[in-house]
């Protein structure tokens, strides 16, 4: 860590200079061989070398936002795992899924938490809403190198704010892309292989001010047509009662669904399906 | 010109001006009760004395602001880097102990002006025998604590008025009356006794019942109602700087599992206690 040896065994100065309130910015000093997009990459394409993950939907409410992912990570042609989860909290009201090379997402997710925690510690206060995201889409752009060889991953990530501009907008969707780019989404937005067919279904089937439960239906109902049409992403697995991974952040924190509810809810989207396959 | 100074006597010197420092501020004392572990510091301003490190582990501080500030992100930068690199249980008060006391060594046997501050990092277990106190003072020395504490100008008094009274199976209300009592025993006009109100008080615990961050705040209306003997519920109970009142169970903050803490005595303390330079107090 400290490039010289101390025989007075203190901290580095890197730990006692006010310095900045960062973690990444700290690890940048400290450990730069941590971060991702740090690390030299041999020439070529890597992209069939590592397991990726899929499609994430993310709903706004009236109370909050809902973010759903489905289970399955992908490597070519093969199922990589069934149960892998790609919807996270980031911290205590906002949540983060990931889509693309499964390893690098979930270090930055990672990455993430400490960097919103970390910064909580240091100034007492915690990060705007806003400022997450920026946050998160220079960490996107510090992957650039490693996604234009294949290692690409894009985050969705969507909270609750607490002062928002306008109170009945307190759920806000961010969506990035590759390089970094930041766009605050309406309504809702879907993310990963299977994105496209999530969003035509809650293109029909969104409204404004939807309950969080007719939300998470909804989410439940979008990850199910994504599925329908894309190998890549998983349905919802009956025989091993494996389902999305749902979680909603309101004014009382972020929620993740617990097994009985989502399996109600995904029953249901199933039940209903045996009567009308295209919902 | 220059004069001789044997090493004693600038110990002895460095180690007066960092007393006399300390003695200066109030006082804070951190004890341990039945749900966990308190924290409270006389304090009117809006700068903390007391903070949260990690999950488990909380800060307090008396002293020179910008010197135990400047300890405190060092802490939680160890911290986190550790939990980062390794897993959220890995990160021990033990360890932070050690990191400020080679750090405070280092301060006082090498600089001119040694920090004027007086650490405790208090690491909360799942049982009071299992919770653990580290007192670190301006000279490095560290000592474990034995459920309560008090740092600052009149320590010994208060610490005089913990030990009569502390009970390690005392609820909160109860702990916190005592802590406040022991704070307002020294101080007052003629040696008189002080009674302290919400807002001259910075308490936080850290909550052995909850799982991943167990810091809390106690601010406002709750801290008046416990001062004043009422009782508050415990799903009440304050708040983190900034998270929800009930965080879900399962935010990114939760441990993956319970930790084994009583098989964490500190059996091996980092440094003996210095009688050359006492304990600040």
């Amino acid at each position: 860590m400290a490039k010289d040896f101390d025989p007075s065994g203190r901290l580095p100065d890197i730990f006692t200079n006010a310095g900045t309130s960062s973690f990444t910015q700290f690890l940048t000093h400290a450990a730069p061989e941590m971060l991702p997009g740090r690390r030299p990459l041999p020439p070529g394409l890597a992209g069939d070398m590592a397991p990726h993950g899929t499609t994430i939907v993310a709903i706004t409410t009236a109370e909050g936002v809902v973010m759903a992912g489905d289970r399955r990570a992908t490597m070519g042609n093969l199922i990589a795992s069934r149960d892998i989860e790609k919807v996270h909290p980031a911290d205590a009201y906002s949540l983060i899924g990931i889509a693309g090379t499964a390893g690098i997402g979930i270090e930055l997710m990672r990455l993430f938490q400490v960097e919103l925690e970390h910064y909580e510690k240091i100034e007492g206060i915690m990060l705007s809403l806003d400022g997450k995201a920026n946050r998160l889409a220079g960490m996107v752009r510090g992957n650039l190198g490693a996604a234009m060889q294949g290692l690409a991953v894009v985050p969705l990530f969507a909270g609750y704010d607490l002062s928002p501009a306008d109170p009945a907008k307190a759920g806000r969707i961010f969506s990035f892309d590759v390089a970094g780019g930041l766009y605050e989404e309406t309504g809702y937005d879907s993310i990963g292989s299977g994105s496209l067919f999530a969003k035509s279904a809650l293109k029909k089937k969104y409204r404004t001010g939807v309950s969080t439960q007719d939300a998470i239906r909804l989410a439940v109902e979008a990850l199910y047509d994504a599925a329908d049409d894309d190998t890549a992403t998983g349905g919802p697995d009956v025989t091993r009662k494996i389902y999305p991974v749902v979680m909603t952040a309101t004014a009382q924190g972020t929620h993740r669904l617990s097994e009985e509810e989502i399996s109600a809810v995904a029953e249901q989207v199933v039940a209903g399906r045996m009567e009308n396959p295209g919902g | 010109m220059q004069f001789y100074a044997s090493p004693e006597q600038v110990q002895r010197d460095r180690s007066e001006y960092a007393r006399k420092g300390i003695a200066r501020g109030r006082s804070a004392v951190v004890l341990t009760y039945e749900g966990g572990i308190l924290l409270v510091a006389e304090n009117i301003t809006t700068l903390r004395k007391i903070s949260e490190i990690y999950d488990k582990i909380g800060f307090a501080a008396v002293g020179r602001y910008n010197e135990f500030e400047n300890l405190r992100r060092a802490g939680v930068r160890m911290a986190d880097l550790n939990g980062y690199s390794y897993d959220r249980r890995d990160v021990t008060g033990r360890g932070l102990a050690n990191a400020f006391t080679q750090t405070l060594g280092a301060i006082f046997s090498e600089t001119q002006k040694p920090y004027e501050v007086e650490i405790c990092i208090a690491q909360v277990g799942a049982s009071p025998e299992a919770d653990e106190l580290y007192r670190i003072t301006y000279d490095g020395s560290v000592m474990d604590e034995p459920g309560f504490m008090a740092m600052g100008g009149q320590a010994e008094a208060i610490s005089g008025v913990l030990r009569d009274e502390h009970d390690t199976a005392a609820d909160l209300q109860t702990a916190l009356v005592l802590a406040a009592k022991a704070l307002g025993s020294v101080g007052g006009e003629n040696g008189q006794t002080r009674t302290l109100e919400a807002k001259q008080l910075e308490v936080a615990v850290l909550d052995r019942r909850r799982k991943g961050r167990t810091f809390r705040r106690i601010t406002g209306d709750t801290l008046t109602t416990l001062l004043g003997h009422g009782a508050v519920p415990e799903s009440e109970l304050g708040e983190t700087d900034a998270a929800p009142p009930n965080p879900a169970e399962d935010k990114p903050t939760v441990s993956a599992a319970p930790v084994a803490d009583a098989g964490k005595v500190p059996d091996d303390p980092a440094e003996p206690a210095d009688d050359v330079n006492g304990d600040g107090s």
